[in-house]
């Protein structure tokens, strides 16, 4: 393994996974919401895009088989492997305003590192590193965490979703800067600040064979695949 | 077919507007509302999707937010009552009269770049929605908006209805000639539209169509 690390619950993180590498996130305790933002760092107006990522594959969540696009038409990273089924990307993520309401505000100067932190400022926190603002946020992905909809449009958060132990793979198709945080779900209707840690686990990606479920899961993701391919001319 | 409950038209009459603009399909539209002022879109032929952006007028890193605005009413489809939610979490605008019955926010707008995922990489030459936001933020400098700006959008007169096992999907429109939406600024705002040119799927009745903007200052 490349790199193994621990996200304790309301805290945040951004790295750069390399093309062909592989992320495997863990809920270690059951509960975890796992915020994320995908950029190319070599190009940092394109990130990932919600819309294009659902319409393309015809879903309104994600889970094994999936690819997470670009506004560019191509592949940040696959999911190769899921145990949870369902990862809410419509969402968005807790701001301050949201935490204060829902569970009430607790400072770095009254708790130090267990401050109650949110998802928009730590978005904002690690973005800055980059020279990112507001302007450069967008939907994100709340790994671990599913809000379905019944026949009316109507959204209904799941609680107790992701067991202990749940986790799902990412190989990245490309080099890709991750901003990651573990703020809890915004819809999230816990009576105490929800605080869960995520495992986090680098390694290499099996390379993509031809039967890759999540290359054949659509034409759409081969194509996908196709632009990646271009994009680094190995045509 | 959806309740008519969710239907309401208005009582603005089209001859009091203080602004009226037609929209052909495949351009786009950028212009202020202010706050107070009524804005209506009009699908004039029917079938024909209106991708729309909005922006605080004095500080357009505060825009439209799809994921606010679904979560704020608790619901993924966009009609009379919603409250349009910027990524600061204020209203920005309401829906105040609506003859369709429903809108999308999460299917976001066509691209040149996603029509080569959606269709066919050869297909990246044709016309896109996208492609109208990025002339029209080249054009007008002076809104400070750029490509970081543009994000994900309302689809007006769109229908992508999604199922309770997650399924979603771009079906034929609920829309038709004549129907429209109309919503009030609650601040300054600048509205950017595409009058989408898409041909490859039923967002706009594999036909794109005119659009029309009417503006009303408050009573």
């Amino acid at each position: 393994m490349i790199y193994s690390t621990t996200l304790p619950g309301g805290k945040h993180w951004s790295f750069t996974m390399r093309r062909g590498h592989l992320l495997r996130l863990i809920d270690i305790e059951g509960g975890a919401n796992a915020g994320m933002l995908l950029y190319n760092p070599q190009n940092l107006l394109e990130r990932y895009n919600a819309p294009d990522t659902l319409k393309c594959q015809h879903t309104f969540f994600l889970a094994a088989g999936n690819c997470l696009y670009s506004d560019m038409g191509r592949i940040f990273c696959s999911v190769i492997a899921d145990s949870v089924g369902w990862h809410d990307t419509v969402c968005g993520t807790c701001d301050a305003h949201l935490v204060a309401q829902r569970w009430g505000t607790l400072s770095y100067q009254q708790a130090l590192n267990d401050w109650r932190q949110n998802g928009r400022d730590s978005f904002l926190v690690e973005a800055a590193k980059y020279g990112l603002g507001r302007r450069d946020l967008a939907a994100s992905v709340n790994w671990f965490s599913k809000v379905a909809v019944d026949g009316h449009g109507n959204m209904r958060y799941q609680p107790a979703h992701s067991p202990a132990g749940s986790h799902v793979d990412l190989r990245f198709e490309m080099d890709t800067l991750v901003l990651l945080h573990t703020c809890p779900h915004p819809l999230d209707p816990a009576e105490h600040y929800p605080s869960h840690p995520i495992r986090i686990e680098i390694d290499q990606a099996p390379p993509v064979a031809a039967d890759d479920p999540c290359m054949n899961a659509a034409p759409e993701n081969a194509r996908g695949l196709r632009n990646n391919a271009i994009y680094h001319q190995h045509v | 077919m959806l309740p008519d409950t969710l239907l309401k038209e208005s009582l603005l009459l089209p001859e009091d507007a203080v602004f009226r603009r037609i929209i052909p399909a495949g351009e786009y539209f950028f212009e202020p509302i202010l706050a107070g002022q009524t804005c209506r879109i009009v699908d004039v032929e029917g079938n024909q999707a209106a991708d729309t952006l909005f922006y605080n007028a004095a500080d357009p890193a505060e825009r439209y937010s799809a994921v606010d605005t679904i979560r704020n009413q608790r619901n993924i489809y966009l009609g009379t009552g919603t409250k349009l939610m910027s990524t600061e979490g204020r209203v920005m605008l309401e829906i105040v009269a609506d003859t369709v019955g429903r809108h999308d926010t999460l299917g976001g707008a066509c691209a040149t770049e996603s029509n080569t995922v959606r269709y066919d990489l050869e297909k990246r030459h044709m016309h896109a929605c996208r492609d109208s936001w990025m002339l029209a933020v080249a054009l007008n400098e002076k809104y400070g908006v750029t490509k970081r700006d543009i994000t994900h959008n309302i689809n007006f007169f769109m229908n992508v209805p999604v199922s309770q096992a997650g399924g979603l999907d771009f079906e034929d429109g609920l829309s038709g000639p004549g129907k429209y939406v109309e919503m009030r600024a609650a601040m300054d705002v600048l509205m950017l539209i595409s009058n989408c040119p898409q041909i490859n799927n039923p967002c706009s009745g594999y036909n794109p169509t005119p659009l029309e903007v009417l503006i009303w200052n408050p009573a």
